[in-house]
């Protein structure tokens, strides 16, 4: 096979993207889910110890990623929903491009209700 | 990286009789030296990633400057280029009018024909970079060894298949039977679907998009008994499943079919039948 130089980056679109986000969201909430299972069963070892772990999720850094994950969680959703109806609807495929835009609309108003009152707690105390 | 020097930069000076024009005889005169008629005529650079194994183990990409017309598409350039310039630039293409499949490549990162790519539809103020499709190996150039992807369509049947006698006339369908696959009856098997899918890059096991469409012009045909069969086929770890709707064939197909749309209907004729 020839090596260098790389080839271009194939010129996918919408669907591609939406994919490739899903994909992306799909392996954060997994790893998220694994960490947090074994946070969870911390508290069976040790109390203390899962005090002092859970105790760390009130870092500031933590907020942020627990932002991330809810935007995850979200976009995951919103969009499996959109690929359910592609699977089942006859006239999904070609309403997909359409579905992904409300798919974007509902994830940013989503978004807007829970940012402002996730970062307010996070950053202004309680 | 090697960047060999282009035999033709494209400059200003070039002579017009030199260059690949092909306007009308009756064309205006040039008012001064170095002027063009204004014959919509325009200079285009095409990028392409070159692979000739008989000289360089490692592809690499070559840039080559040469006139167009306004009605010029990338296979008229590539020609311009191999008969003109560089004879070793090698490519496939056959009907040169989008309907033998031949000449599918990766123009400006998406997969198109060559002889329905307009030049000026590509934004020719800029290099159009020319790949082979993904997904295949490369023979040379822009030549891909096409085998994997035949293997694929020869395994759903893409045949009709029936029992019992053959009628003494034709085998008779109303025009609602059809229809109901007549999107599927426009493959030209050029490969541009199959090799844009992330999928088939990363497991060239897979069917692909093409070898599902060809098993969907017979799975909903009337007159076919195979379905059955095919649905078995497709129903593989490497089949149908495999298809995570990317939508990236049905934009890259060159006969306008709704790839995917296809696919799902595949999928949807498998779980009606299971049950
Ligand atoms: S479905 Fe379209 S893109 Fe795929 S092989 Fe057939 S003609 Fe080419
Ligand atoms: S050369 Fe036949 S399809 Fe392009």
């Amino acid at each position: 096979m020839p090596e260098a130089p790389a080839g271009t980056l194939y010129r996918g679109r919408e669907g591609m993207w939406s994919w490739l986000a899903h994909r992306v969201t799909g392996f954060a909430i997994f790893f998220f889910l694994l960490v947090h299972v074994l946070d969870t069963a911390l508290v069976r070892v040790s109390p203390e110890a899962y005090n002092a772990v859970i105790g760390t999720y009130k870092n500031p850094v933590m907020g942020l990623g627990e932002a991330g994950l809810v935007a995850a969680v979200v976009y995951h959703a919103f969009n499996g929903i959109r690929i359910t109806l592609i699977d089942f609807w006859s006239k999904g495929t070609r309403y997909q491009r359409v579905m992904l835009w409300i798919v974007i609309g509902l994830f940013v108003v989503t978004m807007a209700g829970f940012l402002p009152r996730h970062l307010g707690n996070v950053f202004g105390g309680h | 990286m090697s960047t060999e020097i282009a035999p033709e930069t494209g400059s200003a000076e070039q002579a017009p009789g030199g260059a690949p024009v092909r306007e009308p005889q009756a064309a205006a005169v040039a008012s001064g030296r170095g002027e063009r008629p204004d014959d919509g005529s325009f200079d285009v650079t095409l990028r392409i990633r070159r692979y000739l194994p008989e000289k360089d183990a490692t592809a690499y990409w070559e840039e080559f400057t040469v006139r167009a017309n306004r009605t010029d598409r990338l296979l008229d350039a590539l020609h311009t280029v191999k008969w003109e310039i560089d004879g070793s630039l090698t490519f496939r293409r056959s009907c040169a009018h989008g309907i033998c499949g031949s000449d599918a490549m990766r123009i400006n990162g998406r997969n198109r024909l060559a002889c329905k790519a307009l030049l000026k539809d590509l934004d020719p103020a800029k290099p159009i970079t020319v790949e082979p499709i993904k997904g295949l190996p490369v023979v040379k150039d822009l030549v891909v060894d096409m085998e994997p992807f035949f293997a694929s369509y020869r395994e759903v049947m893409p045949f009709l298949i029936t029992g019992g006698n053959t009628p003494s006339a034709e085998r008779r369908q109303s025009p609602e039977d059809r229809a109901r696959y007549d999107d599927t009856t426009k493959c030209i098997l050029c490969a541009a679907c199959t090799s844009s899918c992330p999928v088939f890059w990363n497991d060239g096991q897979y069917f692909g998009p093409a070898a599902i469409v060809n098993a969907h012009r017979f799975i909903f045909d009337s007159r076919d008994e195979g379905g059955a069969q095919r649905l078995e086929i497709l129903n593989d770890k490497e089949g149908v499943w495999r298809c995570r709707t990317i939508f990236n064939c049905t934009e890259a197909c060159p006969r306008g079919i709704e790839v995917t749309k296809a696919i799902q209907e595949v999928k949807r004729a498998m779980i009606t039948r299971a049950f």
